[in-house]
């Protein structure tokens, strides 16, 4: 016997994938999420559907009428915590399932979460991590200051054109162009041995490392469409640092 | 220039602390997926450029490694596996061979370009491999995933 009316279910369902798709999930978890969440609400005929961009739901309750909910997903970052969170939640949930309002709660909860991070903490680290790539690819340790500098402020470049303009493209393809052009300055002026080298360290934190990583998993796991979209996203993306350095190379 | 494996180690451990911050993971399993990372790297490194054999057998058989240890970490702290993987993989992401590629087209030698976009492409399958290889095999082996294989949603 069902508690809780079906569109209640539906929406936290859907509020639950939202999460998760937002904040970098890989497509197959965001199924099997909503798929055990709908289970536990003993649902019956679940159909879950979920590409980067949209998620839809087909659910059966006991009276045998179909609910139908669509997603459209606009916006897309990079929080592992808030993941992990919406993991936790539907293990619980498998335990014992909540009233759905109360769900929703721990959902709201969940995404007003901060981070745990500043921006000037993220930008530190990013700019730290940058200036260790160089000896990682074969540089040596005057390469290391240059690209700590290029790649931090390359970095914050990108996130505040991101902010302002929402075209990730545009935004890469200006960070890295001016990644290319402190690279060659530095270099130029005796600063930093080997400019291939800093390029390719500073510009490590705009590779789409993870889409590629994600988009190969989703694939293997036969959910080729999620998969062929989130390449598609990471050629883009390496197509747009190509461009912008490619700008700064016909200087040479 | 000599570097010892030591400074390796430090420098991955850094790079993929940094990404962790960046990606927001959570405070407490930083230094494990950080560690994950850096002993991925010095696999890698020993494999390819020590006993030098190929590319994709060192990269195949550190990200193997990076998976492991995130699905080791990931049943000690609770948390999805990606949590620890995606941080702990991004020292072997084919950065290099991408840019050496954009470089050879620009100049327009593209035998070059073609030869750093096949290991480009080799890497990241290598990587995507070794992930999946991991995670076939603990579905297979872990005696809980095999009785609860009939609930689980794989479509």
């Amino acid at each position: 016997m069902q508690k809780y009316p079906v569109a209640d279910i539906l929406d936290v369902c859907v509020e639950a994938g939202r999460v998760m798709l937002e904040n970098g999930a890989e497509t197959y978890r965001v199924e099997d999420t909503l798929y055990r969440i709908a289970k536990s609400y003993n649902l019956v005929y679940i159909n879950v559907f979920v590409v980067p961009t949209a998620l839809i739901l087909t659910v059966q309750g006991e009276d045998g009428q179909d609910h139908t909910e669509l997603l459209r997903m606009t916006d897309r970052q990079t929080n592992l915590e808030k993941v992990s969170m919406v993991n936790d939640l539907s293990r619980q949930l498998a335990q014992r399932a909540l009233a759905p309002d109360k769900v929703k709660l721990k959902l709201t909860n969940i995404k007003n979460t901060p981070r745990n991070f500043s921006t000037l903490q993220r930008n530190l680290a990013i700019a730290f991590a940058c200036g260790s790539f160089p000896l990682l690819f074969g540089g040596t340790y005057d390469d290391m200051l240059p690209a700590f500098i290029a790649g931090g402020l390359g970095h914050i470049l990108f996130e505040v054109i991101n902010d302002w303009t929402n075209v990730s493209f545009f935004a890469e393809m200006v960070a890295s162009f001016f990644i290319g052009l402190l690279a060659l300055l530095f270099t130029t002026s005796g600063f930093g041995d080997d400019v291939n080298i800093i390029i390719i360290g500073s510009v490590m934190s705009l590779v789409p490392g993870m889409a590629i990583t994600n988009s190969f998993r989703d694939l293997m796991a036969g959910h080729l469409l999620a998969g062929v979209a989130v390449l598609a996203k990471a050629f883009l993306t390496a197509g747009a640092i190509g461009i912008g350095i490619a700008m700064v190379l016909t200087f040479l | 220039m000599n570097l010892n494996h030591l400074t390796y180690f430090i420098a991955a451990l850094v790079a993929t602390f940094g990404f962790g911050v960046l990606y927001n993971v959570p405070t407490r399993t930083l230094f494990a997926s950080s560690f994950a990372g850096a002993i991925g790297w010095i696999v890698y490194y020993i494999l390819s450029f020590q006993l030098e054999l190929d590319l994709f057998v060192g990269v195949g058989v550190a990200a193997f490694l990076v998976a492991y240890f995130s699905q080791w970490y990931a049943r000690h702290f609770k948390m999805p596996v990606i949590v620890f993987a995606i941080p702990g993989i991004i020292p072997l992401v084919p950065g290099g061979s991408a840019y050496n590629m954009m470089r050879a087209f620009i100049e327009g030698s593209s035998e070059m370009a073609l030869m750093y976009a096949t290991e480009t492409f080799l890497i990241s399958g290598a990587i995507a491999l070794g992930l999946s290889v991991n995670s076939g095999l603990f579905q297979v082996f872990s005696s809980q995933a095999f009785e609860k294989r009939d609930k689980r949603y794989l479509p």
